[in-house]
């Protein structure tokens, strides 16, 4: 059976632009959530996001590729230099065909879709630049990265919801393992904070406002939590065939061992139990492990009223008595939910805490709720060896994608 | 400022050029610029002279002078059938 690595990963968020600055901050407890700079919120209700700061794009981009790639894809192509860096890996031309790209994301390239829409309806323009379909479209991430690196092989883009990382990191995967690619670039990206996108989101009633201090309003699992805050960012992984990821003596930062994807055909927005928790034992089914042997769970954690009550019983369910010995923390409490990039970025959050032996906490923990009993690991960054870890993503829609990771021994 | 100069100044402009890179004796294939870039121009110039190229007169548009001299006959309300002659059988510029 083939087996498949990750020794490659990148991340940009409001955490950090790179996974060491972004792993720091998460360790460290300190949020990326504040008052949205990239317009002027004020004519909204919650106006504050978990933005990219003092991001220039100018600096990292010529101004003529810049002209094609909406901030999405920026975001991609920027954890992708970093993955391919740290991986070191080199693909002769004949390995080409078989090296491709899966990226997740829910709001593709929202920005430019928001500023065209605004000069059609607002400013009664009678037409828009021609750049807007090539920038805007959902798989224009995974066609830059394709172009960026040469990858020929299979490739496409997934779009989920908040599970669209984790599915394209799973799919990636499988096509690994079932023998139709030997390296992959897989994660996800979301650049969604414009003023459209938060004013549709605000009327779902699950954003948190944050009460003027944003760095505080998300805080899973604690019974005052108010919800959810918009993200942005990107993940991306190199995954390779195990063999061939040996055979250049590349560093094996974990070893994707599962992945369970399932659907709740149950409610466009209400989560259940049944579906996130099929998706949790299939990864572990297609792992060999047992519940037992889960050291970590990195939540999807929204900090929504339903998700943290269900995904709480979910692992109930699922891990029975273990779930009180096995740690869980939701790092959204401090990335936000970065929407199609959310699954990605918080599977960098996962292995880096197995690489470094240090579980980072759930932020703005203050009071428990009855029905989150479990150990969230509140506001402090812990310590804990982790062999076995997962990270769950459950979109709205009810697609659930359970990603998990093994310490490669 | 002529049509020329201008249709010179927006192709730098858009293609993010060094100035004098392109002339009027430029041709697109010689300086880089692509179907799509073609497009892109032809935006511009649609936005700054106020007019709408046709498409086949866009699609003919191979070389600085082309352009202006097309660009030149769309604003002055030339016949321009024989550019949309020639435009049968090109290459469309985006495939799919």
């Amino acid at each position: 059976m083939r087996r498949v690595v990750i020794t490659g990963m990148g991340a940009i968020a409001s955490t950090g632009k790179n996974v060491a600055s972004f792993m720091g901050n998460l360790v460290a407890g300190r949020s990326g959530i504040r008052r949205i700079t990239l317009w002027d919120p004020s004519a909204l209700s919650v106006q504050i996001a978990a933005e990219v700061p003092d991001y220039v794009p100018t600096d990292l981009f010529p101004l003529k590729r810049l002209d094609l790639i909406d901030r999405f894809a920026q975001f991609a192509l920027i954890a992708a230099r970093e993955a391919m860096e740290s991986s070191q890996i080199k693909l002769a031309e004949e390995e080409l065909p078989r090296f491709g790209v899966v990226t997740g994301t829910g709001m593709g390239g929202a920005q430019t879709f928001d500023g065209a829409f605004f000069n059609l309806y607002a400013k009664n323009a009678t037409r828009l630049h021609p750049f807007t379909i090539p920038k805007m479209m959902h798989n224009a991430a995974t066609s830059q990265l394709c172009m960026e690196y040469g990858a020929l092989g299979p490739s496409l883009t997934v779009a989920t919801a908040c599970s669209s990382s984790g599915h394209a990191i799973g799919e990636a995967f499988h096509l690994i393992k079932f023998g139709l690619a030997d390296a992959m670039l897989a994660g996800g990206t979301d650049a969604p904070i414009t003023f459209g996108m938060l004013r549709a989101w605000e009327s779902v009633r699950v954003l948190a406002s944050g009460d003027g201090n944003p760095s505080r309003a998300c805080r899973p699992f604690s019974a005052d939590r108010e919800g959810m805050v918009i993200g942005e960012g990107a993940g991306i992984f190199v995954l390779e065939e195990l063999t061939h990821a040996q055979r250049r003596g590349a560093k094996i930062y974990a070893e994707i061992a599962g992945y369970g994807a399932s659907s709740d055909a149950n409610h466009i927005t209400q989560p259940s139990v049944a579906g996130p928790a099929r998706a949790v034992r299939l990864a572990l089914a297609e792992a060999r492990v047992n519940p037992e042997e889960v050291d970590y769970i990195n939540a999807h954690g929204t900090g929504t009223r339903l998700n943290d009550v269900t995904e709480t019983q979910v692992v109930k369910e699922v891990f029975k008595d273990h779930a009180r010995r096995l740690v869980i923390s939701s790092t959204k409490s401090m990335h936000g939910h970065t929407m199609g990039a959310t699954g990605a970025i918080e599977l960098v959050a996962t292995v880096m805490a197995m690489e470094q032996g240090v579980i980072p906490p759930t932020a703005n923990y203050t009071q428990p709720d009855p029905e989150c009993d479990l150990d969230y690991v509140p506001n402090q960054a812990r310590e804990k060896n982790v062999r076995v870890a997962i990270s769950n993503s459950f979109a709205f829609g009810g697609l659930n994608a359970v990603l998990l990771v093994r310490r490669f021994e | 400022m002529d049509v020329a100069d201008k249709v010179i100044e927006i192709i730098t402009r858009e293609q993010h050029f060094e100035p004098g890179k392109v002339t009027i004796d430029s041709t697109f294939a010689e300086v880089g610029i692509d179907s799509l870039d073609g497009v892109n121009i032809m935006f511009a110039l649609e936005e700054e002279f106020k007019i709408e190229i046709p498409d086949a007169v866009a699609q003919n548009m191979r070389s600085v002078r082309q352009v202006v001299d097309g660009l030149t006959r769309v604003i002055e309300g030339k016949d321009i059938s024989d550019l949309v002659a020639m435009a049968e059988g090109q290459t469309p510029v985006a495939g799919n």
